[in-house]
């Protein structure tokens, strides 16, 4: 990724404030994104990490600064306004409605309808359009489950986030953003879900990956963001720098500048 | 922990039917007149009023809500409408209307104590039940209702199948339940009733306004009460202030014993009618048997808890 001379900004955010009170949970953090990349976002707890990404999200109104969404000014006021945007969140708490089949799930708010009066007039969803749909998209992800039909609790943790993954990745046109979608998840299953955020990097959509878990981190992103103290420390390159010396930015034990030049991304 | 995806039907959906089977079986042995045209034709007359509440019990109870004032506001209900035509002198349709406005009202006012204010259904509603049966009784002054225009009562009003008399209002009720299975099963909006029980945070967050669905579903029940207060005026031909306890509990009832569950999210609305058919059943079948109707409340309550445990049960099994 790093050879590419000057990728794309995707998605660009400038000088983000954002207080609580007292409290200061973004201190005009930048934050880049580039077209066909994993991003990963790391930090401490209160290092603004999560505020970052509600801003992005649409989930919280920053104070100051601004957010580009391929080179316009963006302004949410709600994580609907962000999704209309073309940005979609994944959440780390398998957001799924675990009685309902896999094929509602993945069209749960963005249903389709038949055609004409039954549409239109009686308001009947287009099942087989939507089941049809699901199974091709669902191979296209390569994620094995077979029916369509089955409830979404007759599944693993891990296929129930794929299923969470999917829908994102069907439905966004600019940018996926998940949030912590591992942390629930065993070796196996996280495992699973990490090789289905690269299939949909290699689709072509970019992916803001938030992780505690820096094996995770180290495995899929292409670049480090580093929140630390309601700023962004460094952008690193973790083909260039060991996990050690990340943790070491991410605690502030090691300031940026003190890393070699290659490090940086 | 994957289980293989099988498509045979779940013990769970088959339940209900075997238990309004088998409660037919037993009557009929206990009664000749049981299973006569005629027995049945009153059960489905018996059961409409609560049959239609039912529809808006279920309605709430897949959002994992619940209603406890249904069957008082549906009382308040079929009074306005007594009296409006009666005292008042309003022509029927007006009163009809005036009737299934207040009950849509209290639906209303139920949908936004929970939706705006976040008040449990449970507290809202048992708040709203003791308001519908007071307003009940001082509007009426504790007084039955009676010489009540034809036109109020005219779904109460039967044609013959064979020898076996069919009540207009059962066949509304038996309309209202295609409809809300249509609703349920076929369009986007009926789907979202189940989203938010399933997973209320999950489907805000895909961007579904779960407020708008859960106020909505409230305000439906509403409606639906008013159209149970009309059946319940034409069915007993009286404004009664002291209908719709029994049926309060009832419609509960049915609707667990159909297999949808407290917990939201499960469960289909058919299920509901032939809880209701169980509920009216044994109330049937112990007065035939010239059981004391105290002994038809012990059976239902009875029947409630063994439906919610079952329900319960089979969620601890899956899992």
């Amino acid at each position: 990724m790093n050879v590419v001379a000057n990728p794309k900004i995707v998605m660009q955010a400038k000088g983000l404030v954002k207080r609580y009170g007292h409290v200061t949970a973004l201190d005009g953090v930048d934050f880049e994104l580039r077209e066909g990349e994993i991003l990963a976002v790391i930090g401490d707890n209160g290092a603004g990490k999560s505020s970052l990404i509600k801003a992005l999200s649409g989930a919280t109104i920053p104070d100051e600064g601004e957010i580009l969404l391929d080179g316009a000014p963006v302004h949410f006021r709600n994580p609907l306004d962000a999704r209309r945007a073309g940005i979609e969140t994944v959440y780390q708490d398998l957001a799924v409605a675990p009685a309902m089949t896999i094929y509602e799930n993945l069209f749960l708010g963005r249903e389709l309808r038949r055609p004409g009066f039954l549409g239109s007039v009686l308001r009947m969803l287009d099942k087989k359009k939507m089941l049809v749909e699901s199974m091709a998209r669902m191979q296209d992800l390569k994620v094995g489950i077979q029916s369509m039909t089955q409830a979404v609790e007759t599944l693993s943790g891990g296929q129930r986030q794929c299923v969470a993954v999917a829908r994102s990745a069907a439905f966004a046109r600019h940018v996926v953003i998940m949030d912590e979608p591992t942390a629930a998840l065993g070796v196996k299953e996280g495992n699973m879900v990490l090789e289905l955020i690269r299939r949909v990097r290699d689709r072509g959509l970019p992916v803001v990956l938030i992780s505690h878990n820096m094996p995770h981190v180290f495995e899929v992103a292409d670049r480090i963001h580093v929140a630390r103290l309601g700023k962004r420390a460094a952008v690193l390159n973790p083909k260039k720098i060991s996990m050690s010396d990340t943790v070491a930015v991410m605690t502030g034990a090691m300031t940026a500048d003190q890393l070699p030049a290659e490090a940086h991304a | 922990m994957a289980k293989s995806p099988t498509h045979h039907i779940p013990w769970g959906a088959l339940g209900p039917w075997l238990a309004l089977l088998g409660a037919c079986i037993f009557f009929a042995t206990q009664s000749d007149r049981f299973l006569t045209g005629g027995n049945l034709s009153l059960i489905l007359q018996q059961v409409m009023v609560v049959g239609v509440i039912a529809i808006g019990q279920t309605l709430i109870i897949l959002t994992a809500g619940i209603d406890l004032s249904c069957g008082m506001v549906m009382a308040l209900g079929s009074i306005i409408m007594s009296k409006f035509a009666t005292e008042l002198g309003l022509p029927v349709p007006v009163a009809i209307l005036c009737g299934i406005g207040v009950t849509t009202l209290f639906g209303l006012l139920n949908g936004l104590l929970v939706t705006r204010i976040k008040l449990p259904p449970f507290i809202v509603t048992l708040g709203t039940l003791n308001i519908a049966f007071a307003i009940t009784q001082l509007y009426s002054s504790s007084q039955t209702i009676t010489d009540l225009p034809a036109g109020l009562t005219g779904l109460g009003t039967t044609f013959a199948i064979g020898n076996a008399e069919v009540a207009w209002g059962s066949v509304l009720m038996v309309a209202l339940y295609a409809l809300a299975w249509f609703v349920l099963r076929e369009t986007g909006a009926g789907r979202h009733i189940y989203a938010v029980g399933n997973n209320a945070e999950a489907t805000r967050l895909v961007g579904i306004p779960t407020q708008r669905v859960l106020l909505g579903v409230y305000v439906a029940a509403g409606v639906l009460y008013g159209i149970a207060s009309l059946l319940s005026v034409a069915r007993t031909g009286v404004g009664d202030p002291n209908a719709g306890q029994t049926e309060n509990l009832d419609a509960i009832t049915a609707v667990v014993l159909g297999g949808t569950s407290l917990f939201g999210g499960r469960g289909v609305v058919l299920g509901s009618l032939i809880g209701v058919l169980i509920v009216g059943v044994f109330r049937n079948g112990l007065t035939l048997m010239g059981v004391s109707s105290i002994y038809q409340v012990l059976v239902t309550g009875v029947l409630v808890i063994l439906a919610v445990a079952a329900d319960q049960l089979s969620r601890r099994g899956a899992r």
